[in-house]
């Protein structure tokens, strides 16, 4: 067995306002950041995951994923996964 | 009609329901959310507004995989009838036993206050004491309000009638003004296309009592007792 640490980026669907987004973008832009856009906001979840190889770890995500962690009917997510050197994961 | 009325932790609207079940000639029967089983001889469940688990990760998206809520879904999926007020209609829409999701309201803000629906549809177990196009005065008190469903999944609960109440003007006219969330095609109330499953985001247990100034949620507690 390994241990993976995952990092889940979880954003509202692309075809969803994001009006949390939209109110920073504007805010960024009354802070004459013109430059920046497309402002979308998000969750980020850290979790450890036991599996016997990188496939398995991302499988056991994308599990959790659709089945708690996110609602496929707002939102869409990506997945990261890091080996942990040892026992326990990084802090 | 025996309606149960569930208590999830976090709920705070519960004893308001049982409260508008037993003044409409219906009888109540408390439900816990650990519960395995329900009480024989139940004609209906009641999912209450609040917060249940503190709204962590998403409303509703802890409490339906509370124990009761295998037995909800059974019972739902029997055609036993189903009614989710505002946390309660989350808690539905995450369970899959209604279409769409709620999300964050569009002004970002938590609206509290009254507001006015049109009846869409009255020929459901939830509307059938109201007429089409008859107007309620319903409180609503949520952050996360704003119903969401793909263009496709819209036209699919329309054409099927699943719109039951809309957000309206106090006359009766649909407009950006009078939708308090920015719910799309201003759906306040839908239902599962077979019918026994609706959910609501305004309160209609809050509006029991004519001493408070209006009684229309009187109609969706006397539509149930009509089945």
């Amino acid at each position: 067995m390994k241990t993976y640490q995952a990092f889940i980026t979880i954003t509202l669907r692309a075809s969803i306002l994001d009006v949390q987004g939209k109110t920073v973008e504007n805010s960024l832009h009354s802070l004459h950041m013109p430059a920046l856009s497309n402002v979308r906001i998000g969750k980020h979840i850290q979790l450890d995951v036991q599996a016997v190889d990188t496939e398995a770890a991302e499988a056991l995500v994308h599990d959790a994923c659709k089945k708690l962690l996110t609602n496929p009917i707002m939102e869409d997510y990506t997945i990261q996964l890091r080996e942990t050197v040892g026992k326990g994961a990084l802090a | 009609m025996t309606i149960g009325v569930v208590t999830f932790p976090g709920s705070n609207c519960d004893a308001d329901a049982r409260h508008a079940v037993v003044t409409t000639g219906n009888s109540v029967a408390q439900l816990w959310h650990k519960d395995t089983s329900l009480p024989s001889g139940l004609d209906a469940i009641i999912l209450p507004g609040g917060f249940s688990y503190g709204d962590y990760l998403r409303t509703g998206a802890i409490a339906r995989f509370s124990p009761i809520m295998n037995e909800v879904i059974r019972f739902a999926n029997d055609g036993g009838t189903v009614f989710g007020i505002c946390n309660g209609f989350q808690i539905l829409c995450e369970a899959g036993l209604l279409p769409g999701a709620l999300i964050r309201n569009q002004n970002l803000q938590f609206v509290c206050k009254d507001v006015y629906l049109k009846v869409e549809n009255n020929t459901t177990r939830f509307t059938r004491a109201t007429s089409k196009g008859d107007v309620l005065r319903i409180p609503i008190a949520h952050g996360d309000g704003r119903y969401t469903a793909t263009e496709e999944q819209l036209d699919e609960i329309e054409g099927n009638g699943q719109i039951l109440y809309r957000y309206c003007s106090a006359n009766g006219a649909y407009s950006d003004a009078a939708n308090p969330n920015g719910s799309a095609r201003h759906i306040a109330g839908v239902s599962n296309k077979q019918g026994n499953v609706m959910g609501l985001m305004p309160h209609p247990e809050r509006a029991i009592e004519q001493l408070l100034g209006y009684a229309d949620g009187r109609t969706v507690f006397e539509s149930l007792a009509l089945n």
